[in-house]
């Protein structure tokens, strides 16, 4: 950690917060001029360009200065917020999933004759609800974060009104993300009654001052909130929702659902769990490893029976879920930096496998299903290797996936660490990995080893944007795929807490005993 | 020579080079294929024969900077020689760091001794996407040497699952008729053995870096590290077991190879059976062994792994004598040889392990040897069936005089490389498993059995089949091909010395640490327990 002259903000003074807080009061702000420049307009495409184009300038503008401001070095007093390198890292993974969404819904929506320009705006709202997720050390405004981030969501889920499954999408998204809050409302509510604040910091000191560890309020909550974000990042057997919803949604949201939002769902779950409540390690240890089991196996088993792309992604974005879950079943600070690591590849991976089905798709044809892949090398060299590095990148290859090997080894390096090596995990972990090789080869057996069928018309011409995202996604992928050394001391900054009480603390006392 | 390679300061850069070759090489085939935009046909063919061409000087320039190893090699060192040591994942505790020594020195020279004339075996029967096929073929040159060469066990893995990807377009994409069940077979055998041994490798990683508070997956470290409870260890070297039984492949994990050695294009089973297949049993020699050799050399866990290996060897015999079909043949002949391989290096004397290694090499040379011949004759008359040849003798005199002198070295005939490696393994493992080396003497009688049927009936039978009696010989390119290897089947056969000498300290010093280390550890598991 950073000890030479890095300012310290007392967050109980309102102009200090509102500093911490700058790069979300922009991003705000400027999705407020943009949503007012909207609604001025008529609805047309050409607004809806412009007002996209004002978007991704914006959340650029937004990644710019979370950047600038995370080399600062900031930190802060206790108060509602946090201000550590976890929060701004975590904003990057979502600032680039928004960039690349908006980017790809500008051609997207032109083509599915979506015109409303308010949809971008509706991502930066989004995605500055995702922010506060990242930045709340407080369970309400955590809370405000959610809420912010779903509701609009729920109505980009729908954003294709003449489609019945975009509809339906919205309305099972919808329904489902509420009773989610639900849970996470109450579980709120108890820990609140347990513990008497909702203030993570103070939780965490009052579970082990108060000693409550056996307290039925306090484990009945962390239960539900542990329901509530299962459900927020679909781990099995909370997952029913996300296929039907993926697979209904615009193609681009689907890819914000699958990497952005549940990037977001995880920052918040991570930063409870290891902040609040790793004094009950214990208790929740348990739960938590067979989530993580379970979604992996689930997700994974599934996947395999998928024809339709969309669906696929959506079962394989259930299995990584619970790969991640197995980085938190470690309890360890390492998961979290691991997690960041995990996400920034996931993100690239997987919007870029979205980016080249957009890529691909026609108004008429959106070509879904893996069938409609067949061949694709013949025609279009560039985009089929950039999709097997994608698919290599989900299924953890080294060097031709470049960075997903790394993120699911980081993955495994924290659940192996020496405190409370989880080994049966982490074989289930690669087991699971295996099998999925069986979906994701099967796109690249297509493209590659299948020929193209006779009469199957022509694909159409590769836009500026979706090849903008496709090429920076699979560079930035293979360069720190070989050479991942700075991206990861840039994640080993990460400040957010050191190991948890629950967990043991002396490394080579416990080594002696697992030898 | 020697003063001459020093006074360059070649060990100090062979090893790196010897990855960056391949890897630049790879980058100008696939910029030399990018930048083509004339898309007619004369072109698309000027422009896939400059590929071939230049994809054979990039891996003959390889050989050319490899070969001098063989004289720089201290023959007295079993230790570590043309060690480069350079920061990777310093926070990970990764390292790019490189290495040889006696038993991989000879694997190393093997690879970049094969390559080349994988290109030559492919020239004219590759005819579509010739860039991307030499652009794989020099990707998988980098993943298998860097296997050979690795001294640090994350980088280890990561060339272990790089050569993957290539070999598995190659027969997928190049292959014959069922190349896709072939390739997808293939792919996950490897994948699946292999994640294992990612957990172990990142487990042991954890164990050597303990104090540091980060991970250290240099070898050395790992080789040092104290032992573990028996089942700890145990549950290590079925990791490792696992991921290289089915690269060997072992008897019961053998059934993706014979579908791979056949869908494959020529060049991509001269590859496979020549060099894929020693990554497994060098894995046995470099890892699984050395490291838990206290499970290794556990009586049951060696008796079963012995007699997995002899199963191996009749087993693969015994199938290879009712193949019809010769490539079909000649796979499962690899799986006989590579069990003798097992049985020589689980028999764990100085001559068994020398022996292994010289039937690696040897196999290496023969099977890939056989596999051209078999891909010559098939572009002439697009069959492996060997019931559509016979008598074919009289037609093409050169290359049944070359068919029969690899055959010949395949059995393991004296004054061949064949012979010297299995007349090793017997010798050594006579000595700790007598009962296992008579049955395995076996395999030898059925190669014989297997190959010269083999042999009679494609060019010695009477030739009944018109359409065989306008075969043409081989051409001067194949003659070319064929001549190195011929050269090395007798060259090593009969004066094998000098590759024996170059292994022989490191064999070794690797009997020794591990009787001593497994005598160390079966006092403390008969004790009541490790610490």
């Amino acid at each position: 950690m950073d000890i030479n002259l890095t300012r310290s903000f007392d967050l109980s003074v309102p102009m200090q917060l509102s500093t911490a807080l700058l790069p979300d009061l922009l991003l705000f702000a400027g999705a407020m001029v943009l949503m007012l420049y909207a609604a001025g307009r008529p609805e047309s495409e050409a607004t809806q360009r412009k007002v996209g184009m004002g978007a991704l300038g914006l959340c650029i503008a937004i990644l710019v200065a979370v950047v600038v401001v995370a080399a600062q070095g900031w930190s802060s007093g206790p108060g509602v917020i946090a201000v550590d390198s976890f929060r701004w890292s975590s904003n990057v993974v979502f600032l680039i999933g928004a960039i690349i969404t908006i980017a790809l819904s500008m051609d997207y929506n032109a083509r599915e004759g979506i015109v409303v320009p308010e949809a971008h705006v509706l991502v930066v709202f989004a995605t500055g609800g995702m922010m506060l997720m990242a930045a709340a050390r407080d369970l309400m405004v955590l809370f405000l974060g959610i809420e912010l981030m779903s509701i609009a969501v729920y109505v980009l889920a729908g954003l294709n009104r003449r489609s019945n499954r975009s509809a339906e999408a919205a309305l099972k998204y919808f329904l489902l993300g509420a009773f989610s809050t639900g849970f996470l409302l109450y579980g709120i509510a108890l820990v609140y009654g347990a513990t008497g604040s909702t203030n993570l910091a103070t939780i965490g000191e009052r579970v082990v001052s108060m000693n409550l560890q056996a307290s039925p309020m306090l484990l009945v909550g962390v239960a539900l909130l542990l329901v509530g974000f299962a459900f927020k990042v679909a781990a099995a057997p909370f997952h029913m929702w996300a296929p039907d919803v993926y697979e209904g949604a615009p193609t681009p949201i689907t890819g914000y659902m699958a990497a952005a939002v549940k990037a977001a769902a995880f920052a918040a779950f991570l930063r409870v769990w290891l902040e609040a409540f790793s004094g009950v390690y214990p208790q929740w240890h348990r739960a938590i490893w067979w989530l993580a089991a379970i979604t992996m196996v689930v997700g994974n088993l599934i996947a395999l029976q998928q024809r339709n792309i969309k669906r696929m992604l959506a079962y394989s974005s259930i299995g990584h879920t619970g790969f991640i879950l197995v980085a938190l079943a470690a309890g360890t600070s390492q998961a979290a930096t691991a997690f960041i690591f995990y996400l920034l590849a996931y993100t690239l991976a997987t919007m870029g496998a979205f980016a080249v089905m957009v890529a691909l798709g026609t108004a008429g044809q959106p070509r879904e299903t893996i069938e409609d892949y067949n061949g694709l090398w013949q025609e279009r060299p560039g985009l089929a290797v950039a999709m097997a590095v994608f698919m290599l990148a989900l299924l953890g290859f080294p060097i031709f996936g470049g960075m997903g090997f790394l993120a699911k080894w980081y993955v495994l390096q924290a659940a192996l660490q020496a405190p409370a090596p989880q080994t049966r995990l982490a074989v289930i972990l690669v087991i699971a990995s295996s099998i999925s090789a069986g979906y994701y080869l099967a796109l690249v057996i297509a493209m590659f080893m299948k020929p193209r069928p006779a009469g199957a018309a022509a694909f159409p011409p590769l836009g500026g944007m979706a090849r903008a995202v496709i090429v920076g996604s699979v560079a930035i992928l293979l360069f720190f795929g070989a050479w991942p050394e700075p991206l990861v001391r840039l994640v080993q900054r990460n400040s957010m807490l050191g190991a948890p009480p629950g967990a043991p603390a002396a490394p080579a006392a416990q080594t002696a005993a697992t030898r | 020579m020697a003063d001459f390679l020093q006074s360059i300061g070649y060990h100090g850069w062979v090893l790196p080079a010897l990855l960056a070759i391949p890897t630049l090489g790879a980058v100008l085939v696939w910029l030399h294929g990018f930048m083509q935009r004339d898309t007619s046909e004369d072109a698309v063919a000027a422009g896939a024969m400059t590929a071939r061409r230049l994809t054979f000087a990039i891996l003959m320039l390889e050989f050319l900077v490899s070969i001098g190893l063989w004289w720089s090699f201290d023959v007295n060192s079993a230790g570590w020689q043309a060690a480069v040591d350079w920061p990777w994942i310093d926070s990970w505790g990764a390292r790019f760091s490189l290495g040889i020594d006696g038993l991989s020195l000879m694997m190393v020279l093997l690879t970049t001794f094969l390559m080349p004339l994988a290109v030559l075996g492919g020239w004219t029967s590759v005819r579509h996407k010739v860039h991307t096929y030499h652009v794989l073929l020099l990707l998988l040159t980098v993943g298998v040497l860097g296997v050979f060469v690795a001294k640090d066990l994350f980088l280890f893995y990561v060339m272990w699952e790089v050569m993957l990807i290539p070999m598995y377009f190659i027969v997928g994409v190049w292959g014959g008729e069922r190349r896709i069940y072939a390739s997808i077979k293939f792919f996950i055998y490897t994948m699946v053995g292999s994640l294992l041994m990612l957990v172990a490798i990142v487990y042991l990683g954890w164990q050597a870096g303990i104090l540091e508070g980060r991970p250290n997956f240099a070898y050395d470290a790992i080789m040092n590290l104290p032992e573990f409870r028996p089942i700890v260890s145990f549950w290590l070297f079925v990791a490792f077991f696992l991921a290289f039984a089915v690269k060997v492949p072992m008897f019961p994990f053998h059934t993706w190879l014979p579908d791979a050695h056949v869908e494959a294009p020529t060049a991509g089973s001269v590859i496979l059976a020549g060099i894929l297949l020693k990554l497994g049993t060098y894995g046995f020699l470099r890892l699984a062994v050395p490291l838990f050799p206290g499970i290794a050399l556990h009586p049951t866990v060696r008796a079963v792994i012995i007699a997995l290996a002899v199963i191996g060897v009749i087993y693969g015999s015994l199938v290879a004598l009712v193949q019809p079909d010769f490539k079909k043949l000649v796979a499962y002949s690899s799986v006989a040889h590579l069990g003798m391989v097992m049985l020589g290096i689980f028999a764990l004397t100085p001559e068994s392990v020398q022996g292994a290694l010289m039937v690696m090499i040897g196999h290496g040379v023969s099977t890939g040897a056989l596999f051209f011949l078999i891909g010559m004759i098939y572009e002439r008359k697009h069959s492996r069936i060997i019931a559509d040849y016979g008598g074919i003798a009289k037609v093409v005199p050169v290359y049944a005089t070359l068919l029969t002198i690899v055959a010949l070295s395949s059995i393991g005939l004296p004054g061949t490389n064949g012979f010297i490696g299995e007349f090793l393994v017997m010798l050594g493992s006579f000595k700790t498993v007598p009962g296992m080396t008579t049955i395995s003497a076996l395999g030898v009688i059925l190669a014989a059995a297997y190959l010269l049927w083999a042999l009679q009936r494609i060019l010695y039978n009477p030739l009944d089949k018109p359409e065989n009696k306008h075969l043409t010989d081989l051409n001067w390119r194949e003659i070319g091909l064929m001549a190195p290897l011929i050269f090395m089947i007798l060259w090593m056969g009969v004066y094998p010395k000098p590759v024996l000498r170059r292994m022989e300290a490191s064999v070794q010093k690797f009997v020794q640490t591990v009787e001593a280390k497994a005598a160390q550890q079966s006092v403390t598991i008969t004790m009541g327990g490790g610490r």
